[in-house]
């Protein structure tokens, strides 16, 4: 048999740990994982992130137990929870709250990313399992907006379905395997139950894990883009800019934690419907196969490749290079560390070609955004100069193209940018 | 050739002189194989079960439809398939619109195949007075709303709330729109002078 392992605690700690390895966890991930001292306000969405995540897992127990996952039923069920189930309203507003809150953190957090260049080698496998979780996310919320069974749910998943119909000579049959019928019905509203309550959930916290393991295996980046690792204590091998995460930054996003959840409740409380941006007024009408509401838009996280979707026309009579551009848009974030040729990965370094790009395309992403909750018509039409073309289309396709220009230039105007020299340690 | 051993718990085993790589990599490969073809019969039901039901292409079957109390100018809904299917009947007026317009269409002959052969005609329709449509955008599956109020340069038809497409009284889309083909109409026969059978055209056994 093989001799106890050896442990420096003692007690019941002592006892685990000659099992399970808890303290050096603890010490691995948290009281001894050493994070640069200058993290600033950028870096409060990770953390945001994972309690948004929890939120929506507990949240979504409980709604599961008055849900019922059936289109007789559906929709009944949900005004069952907001007004008979004992505090069912703050229960589902917390979670069609968080839905909407998930996504502006993790843009926010996304952003982050790119501004300080944390995408940079070694941490491309981060960025992956990042724009991996981001995906999962982006079906999590897909998935989630049919279960109401409302008229938004219902004619949001008949487009997204579609789309995979457009799929060249394989299309329509897998929309239909997709659906499980000829049109969006009681088996599409089940198997999406069964993906947004336990199939992707778990794929999204395998990926939350391999993030956190592999930040926590090449450490943080920060505001400056320079490695705390390459500067160490001779004596200790500490990183000379590097504090403990805990208890110092584990105290620091507690203070987000609490300024998050002022706004978070101050929604769920005051304006859970967000004027319409984060429930649709015609999710309260339940779902009719028969007729479409008069204008359908999907939730703003998603408006912006939702505009590019709109703005590519149809080739001959497919309509798959549209929904090409909208994946596409979603998936170019993954290229990011291969396109980004700059010997700088902070912004603070980076010259003006770059700023005036990264400027562009954030003008591109929230005009798309916004764009995308109007319909194509709304701006009026242009004069038959310019063969009476949408307004609004017109800007929705100029912004598609800064928006891939943006990534499909990167390797040219990062390489041609002036940048500033990169100090030996971070600032402050 | 291999002799025998004693290991460190005091039994026996025998020990082969030398290994045998090329047997083992065979045996590797094989077991793999054998693996993945056992994977690849336990996915079928798995992926099966997602492809409508039994249940669910009953439920495909035609529908009756009384057309009797349909005015002109006025579209009725039927419901085949859990899908609208529209019956406009037409005016004179409209059908004489709908002659004139063949310039503002994508498809004014009718090329892609998106109804029988028995309404490839002007009216595509058995009767020009009766056009018969699904009523889902060929672009992305909404239901286009009606708009039959005539102006100038709108000679009536239905407008798509979800992409703008547009498509005339026949269901023809007009260029410019999202969506590429014009609306389906599906197979459909005249039972008597006022009923519809949608969703099946061959002739009842006399």
């Amino acid at each position: 048999m093989a001799a106890p392992k050896k442990v420096e605690t003692t007690g019941l700690l002592g006892w685990i740990d000659t099992r399970f390895p808890l303290t050096s966890t603890i010490k691995g991930h948290l009281t001894e994982y050493y994070a640069p001292k200058n993290f600033n306000f950028w870096y409060f969405f990770g953390s945001l992130a994972l309690l948004v995540l929890v939120l929506q897992i507990v949240t979504g127990i409980f709604l599961t137990m008055n849900y019922k996952p059936d289109a007789e039923l559906a929709f009944a069920s949900v005004e069952y929870i907001m007004r008979d189930v004992f505090g069912g309203n703050i229960i589902r507003y917390m979670h069609s709250t968080g839905a909407s809150m998930f996504f502006v953190v993790v843009y926010l957090h996304m952003f982050r990313g790119i501004i300080y260049g944390s995408y940079r080698t070694p941490r491309e496998l981060i960025w992956l399992f990042g724009v991996g979780i981001f995906l999962v996310l982006m079906g999590e919320a897909f998935f989630g907006y049919l279960l109401p069974w409302g008229q938004m749910s219902y004619w949001g998943a008949q487009v997204i379905v579609n789309l995979f119909s457009t799929v060249p000579f394989i299309g329509p049959d897998l929309s239909e395997w997709l659906r499980g019928d000829y049109l969006v019905s009681d088996a599409t509203l089940n198997r999406f139950f069964a993906f947004h309550v336990i199939a992707l959930p778990l794929v999204l916290l395998g990926l939350v894990a391999v993030h956190i393991v592999a930040l926590h295996e090449v450490g943080s980046n920060n505001p400056d883009g320079v490695e705390i690792k390459a500067k160490k204590d001779k004596s200790t091998g500490i990183p000379l800019d590097g504090i403990p995460f805990h208890p110092y930054y584990s105290v620091k996003d507690l203070v987000g934690v609490v300024a998050f959840l002022m706004v978070f409740f101050a929604i769920v409380f005051f304006m859970p419907e967000m004027g319409g941006y984060f429930l649709e007024a015609n999710n309260f009408v339940p779902a009719d196969p028969l007729k479409t509401p008069a204008h359908i838009a999907p939730v703003w996280y998603f408006t912006p490749y939702y505009s590019i979707l709109r703005a590519v026309p149809p080739i001959g009579i497919s309509q798959f290079p549209g929904v090409v551009a909208m994946g596409l848009s979603v998936v170019a974030f993954a290229f990011l560390p291969w396109l980004d040729k700059s010997p700088v990965k902070s912004i603070r370094y980076r010259g003006a070609l770059y700023k005036r790009w990264l400027a562009a395309f954030v003008i591109s992403w929230v005009l798309l955004g916004y764009l995308g909750t109007i319909p194509g018509d709304a701006w009026g039409q242009f004069g038959s100069w310019l063969g009476r073309a949408d307004r609004a289309t017109v800007v929705a396709r100029i912004c598609s193209v800064v928006y891939f220009a943006f990534f499909a230039l990167m390797p040219w105007y990062t390489k041609k940018d002036q940048t500033k020299p990169v100090p030996e340690r971070v600032t402050h | 050739m291999s002799e025998n051993k004693i290991d460190n718990n005091g039994l026996s085993f025998s020990q082969p002189s030398e290994v045998d790589l090329q047997k083992r990599d065979f045996l590797v490969k094989a077991t793999a194989a054998t693996g993945a073809v056992g994977a690849a019969a336990v996915a079928v039901p798995f992926i099966g079960s997602m492809l409508p039901s039994e249940r669910a292409k009953a439920a495909g079957a035609p529908v009756e439809v009384d057309i009797s109390k349909l005015k002109p100018g006025e579209k009725m809904t039927a419901e085949w398939r859990g899908q609208p299917v529209w019956i406009v009947r037409r005016t004179p007026e409209m059908l004489d619109k709908l002659a004139k317009h063949d310039d503002v269409l994508s498809d004014p002959n009718l090329e892609v195949p998106q109804q029988p052969e028995y309404c490839k005609n002007k009216a595509r329709a058995i009767k020009p007075e009766y056009a018969v449509m699904l009523g889902t955008c060929t672009h992305l599956g909404c239901s286009p709303n009606d708009n039959f109020a005539i102006t100038a340069d709108w000679d009536g038809g239905f407008v798509c709330p979800c992409h703008g497409s547009k498509f005339d009284l026949s269901g023809r889309v007009l260029k410019g729109s999202p969506a590429p083909t014009n609306l389906v109409v599906p197979p459909h026969q005249y039972l008597t002078e006022t009923t519809i059978l949608i969703g099946d055209d061959k002739k009842a056994e006399a």
